[in-house]
């Protein structure tokens, strides 16, 4: 019984990290290249919409995912058309970005959906052998194809983010834009590939919402998630490692209240609402005594000199 | 007289192109919903004629214009407050909630006193709230460089699940546990507590206040040491420290000032328009997202505060009219939220464009730029 319990709420933790694995993952990205972009939730709404939508009317889950991928894409590209080239106050374009698709999400989502509806979502995968390993293999394994994706992409961010040219670029970018850009890196492609890259993600973040975990979507779904996810890219040090842990002590905490308003617990289940928000501040104030390492350039447009 | 020297001494900002700029970026607002409209297949004409007739053509929607202006004013100039200091609090709806049920609180605990003692008192509360609620958020940014943005964004849901909390628990109308429903409201506040109505009409006190607020912030900033400090640190952080001024010191203030705004902004509601505080679960259902369109109002107008309170009035008039938008045309009201996203894209982005025009131009928004876990405080 005990056990059970414990499995069960341990295959929580894992996919509740999906979201904030994909968005966390994709900010890292942009903020890494200088850019800091808080439109992120407004993103993972416009995917999540859009995601939701494709599926219900095409009932295609690869091809509501891909909408969602090219739909938060192109925010991305209107993030950094605002940062970038026009060099606009980076956090006011980004509440702007999620004003707008918070609005339009809603506004889509009543003009064109018009009640709460559920669709089939991805459904679990379960990996040959792996997912006969007792307690392990159902916790990890049995999970559905965007919750692996975004586990895999951990490595793979790492990989791209300190041994590739590309990411190298994007991290100079973040750094030294004056330094690299006399070294011929071209900062405005770099940075607008990032944020493309970072919109990308958010927009599978929300696809992930709303067509593998919930499989509903309604206004204003995310909740948070996506602002958690900046949050959770200074927890990490610009790490995607550390967001790994910064995610998964983050899912842990979420599900552990969600259990514990299951299992009728004495406290108020709007107390345990708040303990997300409340681990994101205390996160902040925890990085006052250690070493963190912010982009140097980070919310600075850069200006060529002459 | 030069119109020139009136546009200084009011310290109107940027040159006369000001406030063809601002009409243009509305106008751009107003075609990127014109084609979403049209892609949904309503006629935009028909829509932005409903839009306008909703909120300005009659008595009634001019009255619940004005109503709905008030909370935009006292979290827009919270705003021109914060943002000048270079501290972005976007806190505004945990601080309007934080206030209201501060002051809905207090009316329910001493409801016997006179009734303009009360009124001051439930006032008095909402501000100070609201001020501790932004201060917090302001405390960490200059003491442990906790980044605002996010704290204030986190600190909007904590209050959001306390007012749901307490208004499930502990503050339920008596009246509604008594008829098993468990709408979650508080009772009534006493009538004595009512703000005051205007020209007998449903306009209240709580408006007036807001208009005659716009003044005193403006006097505040531009005619005040503190509020000369405040713009200072944040045209300059370094160079106010160098000058001996206590940056952190009016950090917390200026946000501190910006949340008691808007907690104030919340008593208002209660005291002059609801009543009683209820809730949806959600943090849009008592503020109707004020919090997030103050900000819109108060950038639109440039951080000028009284600009932001007829800004206010034009957005309060958008929020009305969609009412009626959507009653006629099935358009739902959410296009306003999708028109004031992009309405703060193209102020932000002309900003840059009317700096790069010309060296001089007031760089309000440069100013109000700093770094994020920056060393500013040092």
């Amino acid at each position: 019984m005990i056990g059970s319990t414990i499995v069960s709420a341990a295959t929580t933790v894992i996919y509740l990290a999906t979201p904030y694995l994909y968005a966390s993952i994709g900010e890292t990205f942009g903020q890494l290249s200088g850019v800091l972009n808080l439109g992120v939730e407004g993103v993972m709404l416009m995917g999540a919409y859009a995601a939701f939508f494709t599926v219900l009317r095409t009932g295609s889950l690869t091809l509501g995912l891909l909408v969602a991928a090219v739909l938060g894409g192109s925010l991305g590209l209107v993030m950094a058309f605002m940062t970038v080239t026009l060099k606009a106050e980076q956090v006011i374009s980004g509440m702007g970005l999620y004003l707008f698709s918070l609005g339009l999400s809603e506004f889509l989502f009543k003009k064109t959906i018009g009640t709460v509806q559920t669709v089939s979502g991805f459904p679990p995968v379960n990996i040959p052998w792996f997912s006969s390993i007792p307690v392990i293999g159902e916790i990890l394994f049995r999970q559905n194809v965007l919750v692996y994706i975004a586990f895999a992409l951990v490595p793979f961010a790492w990989f791209v983010l300190s041994k590739t040219p590309f990411g190298l670029k994007v991290r100079a970018a973040g750094q030294n834009p004056e330094a690299a850009d006399s070294l011929g890196i071209n900062i405005v492609r770099v940075r607008y590939l990032a944020l493309m890259i970072g919109g990308l993600l958010s927009g599978i973040a929300g696809a992930s919402l709303s067509i593998a975990l919930l499989n509903v979507f309604q206004p204003n779904i995310t909740n948070g998630i996506g602002f958690i996810a900046v949050g959770l890219v200074f927890f990490a040090n610009w790490r995607p490692l550390g967001i790994l842990a910064g995610t998964l002590i983050f899912s842990t905490v979420t599900s552990l209240q969600l259990w514990m308003q299951v299992q009728d617990i004495n406290i108020p289940s709007d107390f345990l609402s708040m303990i997300p928000y409340i681990a994101i501040i205390l996160v902040f104030v925890s990085m006052m005594k250690r070493r963190v390492y912010p982009p140097a350039a980070l919310t600075k447009p850069f200006e060529r000199g002459e | 007289m030069d119109i020139n020297r009136i546009r200084k001494w009011f310290h109107l900002p940027g040159k006369l192109l000001a406030p063809f700029l601002v009409l243009a970026m509305l106008l751009c607002g107003f075609l990127v919903g014109a084609m979403l409209l049209i892609l949904v297949g309503t006629n935009p004409l028909n829509a932005f004629r409903e839009l306008f007739v909703g909120a300005f053509g009659n008595m009634n929607g001019l009255t619940n214009t004005f109503i709905k202006t008030g909370p935009l004013v006292f979290v827009g100039l919270g705003i021109c407050i914060s943002f000048r200091a270079g501290v972005f609090n976007v806190g505004g709806e945990g601080q309007i909630v934080i206030g209201a049920l501060s002051a809905t609180a207090v009316a329910l605990t001493v409801p016997n006193w006179p009734g303009w003692l009360l009124i001051l008192l439930c006032l008095f509360v909402g501000f100070l709230a609201g001020a501790i609620w932004g201060g917090v958020a302001g405390f960490l940014k200059a003491y442990a460089r906790v980044n605002e943005v996010l704290s204030t964004i986190m600190m909007n849901y904590i209050a959001v699940y306390a007012m749901n909390y307490l208004l499930r628990g502990p503050m339920l109308d008596r009246s509604q546990l008594a008829a098993f429903t468990y709408l979650p409201q508080t009772s009534r506040v006493p009538v004595a507590a009512y703000l005051p109505c205007l020209f007998s009409t449903r306009i209240h006190l709580g408006i007036a206040i807001g208009a005659l607020l716009g003044i005193l912030v403006y006097v505040f900033l531009w005619r005040t040491t503190i509020g000369f400090r405040i713009r200072m640190i944040g045209k300059n952080a370094r160079a106010a420290r160098g000058a001996g001024v206590n940056v952190k010191g009016y950090m917390v203030l200026s946000i501190f000032l910006a949340g008691g705004l808007a907690g104030l902004g919340g008593a208002v509601q209660v005291l002059g328009v609801h009543h009683r505080l209820f809730t949806d679960g959600s943090a849009f259902g008592f503020t109707a997202s004020a919090g997030f369109n103050g900000i819109v109002a108060a950038l639109f107008a440039q951080l000028h505060p009284i600009g932001t309170v007829l800004a206010s009035f034009l957005f309060g008039g958008l929020l009305t009219g969609a009412f009626r938008m959507q009653r006629t045309l099935q358009v739902p009201t959410a296009l306003i939220g999708t028109l004031n996203g992009l309405i703060v894209l193209f102020v932000v982005a002309s900003q840059t464009l009317r700096s790069r025009q010309a060296q001089h131009v007031d760089r309000t928004m440069k100013a109000v730029s700093t770094p994020l876990v920056g060393k500013e405080g040092e």
